[in-house]
């Protein structure tokens, strides 16, 4: 009897052992192929290089990060998580960057118990009346760097500004966002096909409708596309550019080369952001990956150190979700962008900055910082969730 | 639309036009000729883009890149058509699709090796960086014109071998009955490796002289293949001439299209284009064979 109960009691402690020893399972879908291939590497190199910064273990637990590759697809998204969810048994899903894969992957996510961390995409729609305890986006909401460049140029009185996107959701989203805290007049309104190669007829009648600035969002290639041919018509000192930092950032920065020079972009962080974790950041990810890190990177890194911050203060029981949820509510950590907390839709309350387009010492195009925007910057859907009704 | 937005855009349609024409030449030439469905023509393009990236960045002259850039991507082209492509000349449309198709996308995973994800850059080259005005309120960007330029060049130096040379009335032998060419003594291998190649030096000037105003990109090639392919289907396939008219006249529509119509039907422009041409005469605007 009496070894019978040490045997049952050592089973009992050697299991409880082991679930402690079991690694934390983290699902890292993104996209990896196809033309936006390199966003999902980025992410990537960022969110390990932030595991990496924490020693390896994430709240003193080794981690598994599985790699999914969603090709840009909301399906493969899907089934992807679906995959990790039941066989894999992942805890997180992240990496997500494509917020129409998002809409279509946190669902079945969130229903099955597992939490979405979004490093990437951030849909209104989970920031608003779809919020979810087990939903925490520590990136951006889409609208807001679009909102902060409607407010600095009504600071600058731009009294015509002329718009420019691909006809496509996200490319409405980022125009609504700007109009709807900008208070001057449009000059004009462009959609353009999603792929475009060649705007020169567009930049014609830009050119012809003589606004005070320009606002556009042209994510990769089509934005290299559009600033390399605005700068070739000669307009780039006449009339600034201006967009959020997905425009002008480091994965399509290097193709503009001097093209994007003195353009602005809205951003929660640059490359040379002046606090101690931005500066290791950069200069970790420079040595280990031989390029610079974009904002996309640095907010990959700080989702990997906010996991680590919010699992070190419960002990590592990732199992605890209600722990879990309310430990990332509450989590601190020293972020690449300075100020960082959670709102109540558990999205980012940030500061927003302006950036210029520069050369830096090795003549690398990269933004520079200048001033703040707004403060605490949070976004435009938080009083549509209900987070005590979930 | 005042006169002269009117003729910058006019100049704009004529000058995509004629960059579409450099990639579209290569392809109607390959495709009329061998009768061979070389979708690979859009990685030779983004080869031809590389390389001349790679160029410029060690040398910093555009014009060495250029120089050194197209007859490398002939090579490539050569050595493509050698090791695999030769061997599908007889074979069905559909075998052809499927071979170049997947040679897309190994070319692309081998670019991306080599370069990286990451765009590379390819500067507009500084004698051409500026704006010319041609009248009263018309300023156009040099290189643009330089495009228009090195087109027309192009254009009739192709006109005047296919049409005017020995070497060309082989191409054209070759092209309308194999058998009897050869049994001529036209060596039609060789010229069919010829004209390959030089399909593929086009395809890579195409490349060059876009980078400057195109991201220079893994997967750059393919949707500029679709718009070459449109216009071979429109010109008829194998003409030059027709590729050349056909080019000009999606140029100068797409750009009126998109900046008249609201962008849905502004995009759709072209196709609408290619049905109504198809539905008049299948066989395109000048269709080589009888």
């Amino acid at each position: 009897m009496k070894i019978a109960s040490i045997a049952l009691a050592s089973l009992l402690l050697l299991s409880a052992s082991a679930s402690a020893e079991e690694p934390v399972k983290i699902g890292f879908i993104s996209t990896f192929s196809g033309p936006s291939g390199q966003l999902g590497q980025e992410l990537l190199d960022g969110f390990n290089l932030g595991i990496k910064s924490v020693g390896g273990k994430l709240g003193g637990r080794t981690v598994e990060v599985i790699k999914g590759d969603d090709q840009a697809k909301p399906d493969v998204g899907r089934q992807l998580a679906d995959k990790m969810i039941e066989s894999d048994r992942v805890q997180i899903i992240t990496g997500i960057n494509f917020s129409n894969v998002m809409l279509a992957v946190a669902k079945p996510v969130l229903d099955s118990g597992a939490f979405i961390f979004s490093v990437n995409a951030g849909p209104s729609q989970y920031a608003g009346k779809l919020c979810n305890a087990h939903y925490f986006n520590e990136s951006f909401q889409n609208d807001t760097l679009p909102e902060a460049m409607g407010l600095y140029l009504n600071s600058k009185q731009a009294k015509r500004v002329y718009l420019m996107a691909p006809n496509y959701p996200a490319g409405k989203d980022f125009l609504a966002g700007f109009k709807r805290t900008f208070k001057g007049q449009i000059a004009g309104e462009v959609y353009t096909a999603f792929g475009q190669l060649d705007y020169a007829a567009e930049i014609a009648q830009l050119r012809a409708a003589k606004p005070d600035a320009v606002f556009f969002f042209y994510p990769g290639g089509m934005g290299i596309n559009f600033v390399k041919q605005y700068a070739q018509a000669g307009l780039t000192k006449e009339v600034k550019l201006y967009g959020p930092s997905f425009s002008l950032d480091q994965t399509v920065l290097p193709g503009m080369g001097d093209a994007a020079i003195g353009a602005y972009a809205s951003a929660f962080w640059t490359e040379d952001f002046d606090n101690p974790a931005s500066k290791k950041f950069v200069a970790d990810f420079e040595a280990a990956y031989g390029r610079v890190p974009s904002p996309n990177a640095a907010n990959a890194y700080d989702g990997a150190r906010i996991l680590d911050a919010a699992l070190t203060s419960i002990g590592g029981k990732i199992e605890d979700k209600a722990a879990f949820r309310k430990a990332l509510e509450n989590v601190k950590f020293d972020s690449v962008r300075g100020h960082f907390r959670f709102n109540t839709n558990h999205y980012p309350i940030q500061d927003s900055y302006l950036a210029e387009i520069v050369k830096d010492a090795k003549g690398r195009p990269t933004m520079k910082k200048l001033e703040l925007i707004k403060a605490d910057q949070a976004d435009s859907y938080a009083s549509q969730c209900n987070m005590a009704a979930q | 639309m005042d006169v002269a937005l009117f003729t910058e855009q006019l100049l704009n349609g004529v000058q995509l036009g004629v960059q579409l024409f450099l990639m579209a030449a290569g392809l109607t030439l390959v495709f009329g000729i061998m009768n061979m469905i070389n979708l690979t023509h859009g990685s030779l393009y983004m080869i031809g883009a590389f390389v001349a990236a790679a160029l410029f960045g060690h040398t910093g002259s555009f014009l060495l890149a250029l120089v050194i850039a197209v007859p490398a991507t002939a090579l490539a082209g050569a050595l493509l058509e050698a090791a695999v492509l030769r061997h599908f000349y007889h074979r069905g449309h559909l075998d052809q699709v499927l071979v170049t198709f997947g040679l897309i996308l190994v070319l692309n995973e081998i670019v991306k090796m080599i370069w990286g994800a990451v765009p590379v850059p390819l500067p507009v080259p500084q004698l051409l960086s500026g704006s010319v005005t041609l009248f009263a309120d018309v300023t156009y960007p040099s290189f643009r014109l330089a495009i228009l330029g090195v087109g027309a060049v192009v254009a009739l130096g192709l006109y005047a071998v296919v049409a005017h040379t020995r070497i060309g009335m082989w191409v054209r032998a070759g092209a309308s009955n194999r058998d009897i060419a050869s049994a001529m003594g036209v060596n039609v291998e060789l010229i069919f490796s010829l004209v390959f190649a030089a399909g593929a030096a086009l395809a890579g000037l195409a490349g060059i002289m876009a980078g400057p105003i195109n991201a220079v990109q893994v997967g750059m090639g393919e949707p500029v293949l679709i718009l070459a392919l449109v216009v071979t289907v429109i010109g008829g396939v194998g003409s030059i001439k027709g590729a050349f008219i056909a080019a000009l006249m999606i140029g100068v529509v797409d750009t009126f299209g998109r900046v008249l119509l609201p962008p849905a039907l502004g995009s759709m422009m072209i196709f609408m284009l290619m049905a109504v041409i198809l539905a008049w005469r299948p066989r395109g605007l000048f269709p080589v064979h009888g």
